[in-house]
């Protein structure tokens, strides 16, 4: 078992799998509490017209997954926001058309694209240092954004109405939170593809919310959490041969199922009784 | 008078969208440690008047003063205790850390709380009878409990005026009664709004009645009018039923009393 973290691709899956985890954790916190799991799932699939952009315009298409996720992110909230009816129509419309021009653009541009489906499925194992590099640095955005406006995003996300009362800048901090999750979106895609991004942005807090009892709780929780459930799926997949993506998805919703389960019989919720 | 005596100066203030006007010609001043009730039917505008005074909504026409100035650099002045709804119970946070946000726009950004804010926050929640709870997550308290602690967030600024959304709606009757106790505790030096279809605690309560349909009927009393009465046609305002302690009901002596 040890020997394959001799493996410089083993080495840095799991420094992705960390790094990714670290983003879900506090930003999937957000998008759990915020419930704007929807717009979360209409980025994804919507930066899938950015990667096609880079493939056609021969780029490193990661840069258009990042360009494409944010228009599509500030687009979306901006609809959610502004409109009061079916929000979610115009965005499901605005996840379809990202997805439909990013396949436009593929056939357009030449050539044999190798690494087209661990766009959408993910890639764990052949994450290029660079890869990692760029992970670093938009942990540490989020990360200090998050550290800065800790108590304003707090205040957002718990009562919009008296947050604006109190002359929290309601909309231009929400446009901000959702430009992190496009960032987030686009890292987590690297591991486990747009397809299953919602998935290890939305379990790992899922699950930390049923015992956190505050926001910083949840999103500690939840990026432990996630990266028990990256480097388990990640072993899982080394060992039976299986796509890492999935098996990642697999492991996280298990543990999804069973810590509900144990909810409905309240068991640790007794347990946090009787240590409080 | 002047002006500036008054903490609420609202002159002709019409709100509403493009056909329909809620609050039509709406004149009100509220002085120091006024206690106003505010009743009407529903759709008659009183949680609209509320949230214009909060600079939630914007007026079509007229002006609104707090404290002599605009609404814009009045805010920190008014605290506000919105109705509550089918709140998150789920949602992570606790006790002290939804009082401390009342403090949110009235300090400088980008710094962390200072132990003589986390001092206002622990003092506020004293005030409120809810001291030794301030770890707790807010899903965690009773909805009365709940209640107390946004009537503290909207406490910890430290305003001149309160701002309250049917503050007991789904609350029992003995923790209401508690409710009030305190609002009646807190407006010796605060001014207070209330809307409420609580007819029972209103007229116990508050110490001036105001009924909006749309018009405003307010004459800083705790009576009501003839007026108020028709205006308020169709108000599930059960006068009888709860036995109120004292008279309410204006005496009939005025001309047109001779039509009931």
């Amino acid at each position: 078992m040890i020997e394959i973290f001799q493996y410089g691709f083993m080495r840095n899956a799991i420094a992705a799998g960390i790094l990714v985890s670290i983003a879900c954790g506090i930003i999937g916190t957000y998008v759990v509490t915020n419930r704007i799991v929807f717009i979360s799932g209409g980025i994804a699939h919507a930066a899938y017209g950015g990667i096609g952009l880079g493939y056609f315009l021969g780029i490193n298409p990661v840069f258009g997954a990042i360009a494409f996720s944010l228009l599509s992110a500030l687009g979306m909230g901006f609809v959610h926001r502004r409109t009061k009816e079916r929000s979610d129509t115009i965005i499901g419309i605005m996840w379809a058309i990202g997805m439909a021009l990013g396949i436009i653009f593929v056939d357009l541009s030449p050539g044999y694209k190798a690494d087209l489906m661990s766009y959408l499925f993910g890639s764990i194992l052949a994450v290029p240092s660079i890869d990692l590099i760029i992970m670093v640095f938009l942990d540490l955005i989020i990360i200090s954004i998050v550290a800065a406006y800790y108590r304003e995003l707090q205040a957002i996300s718990f009562d919009e109405t008296f947050a604006f009362v109190v002359n929290v800048p309601v909309d231009t901090l929400y446009l901000v939170l959702i430009s992190l999750v496009a960032l987030t979106v686009v890292m987590t895609m690297r591991v486990v593809g747009l397809i299953m991004v919602i998935a290890l942005l939305t379990i790992p807090p899922a699950i930390a919310g049923m015992y956190a009892r505050d926001m910083k709780t949840m999103m500690i929780i939840s990026t432990i959490l996630s990266v028990i459930f990256s480097v388990t799926g990640l072993l899982l997949s080394y060992f039976l041969n299986l796509t890492s993506g999935a098996t990642i998805i697999l492991v996280s919703g298990t543990a999804y199922f069973i810590s509900a389960l144990l909810r409905k019989f309240n068991f640790l919720s007794n347990l946090k009784n009787a240590s409080s | 008078m002047k002006n500036t005596d008054n903490v609420i100066e609202i002159k002709n203030l019409w709100v509403g969208y493009d056909h329909e006007m809620v609050l039509q010609d709406i004149n009100l001043s509220v002085k120091p440690t006024d206690f106003i009730g505010l009743i009407g039917p529903n759709g008659g505008g009183k949680t609209t008047l509320l949230k214009t005074i909060l600079g939630l909504i914007q007026p079509k026409r007229g002006s609104i003063r707090i404290m002599g100035k605009p609404l814009k650099e009045s805010r920190c002045q008014m605290g506000y205790v919105p109705q509550i709804v089918s709140m998150d119970r789920l949602f992570p946070i606790r006790v002290w850390e939804v009082v401390q946000m009342g403090m949110l726009g009235c300090r400088k950004p980008l710094r962390r709380i200072s132990n003589a804010e986390k001092e206002v926050v622990w003092e506020t929640l004293k005030r409120v009878d809810l001291s030794g709870k301030e770890y707790k997550a807010i899903g965690d308290l009773s909805v009365g409990q709940r209640q107390r602690v946004y009537i503290a967030r909207a406490l910890a600024t430290n305003p001149e005026i309160l701002l309250l959304d049917e503050p007991t709606a789904n609350i029992d009757p003995q923790v209401a009664a508690n409710i009030y106790q305190m609002l009646e505790e807190i407006n010796h030096t605060i001014s207070i709004i209330m809307v409420s279809h609580d007819m029972n605690a209103v007229s116990t309560y508050v110490k001036s009645i105001g009924c909006l349909n749309r018009k405003f009927y307010y004459h800083g009393t705790k009576e009501i009018t003839h007026e108020m009465t028709q205006a308020m046609y169709n108000c599930p305002v059960d006068l009888i039923a709860h036995g109120i302690p004292h008279r309410v009901l204006a005496k009939h002596n005025n001309k047109g009393a001779g039509h009931d």
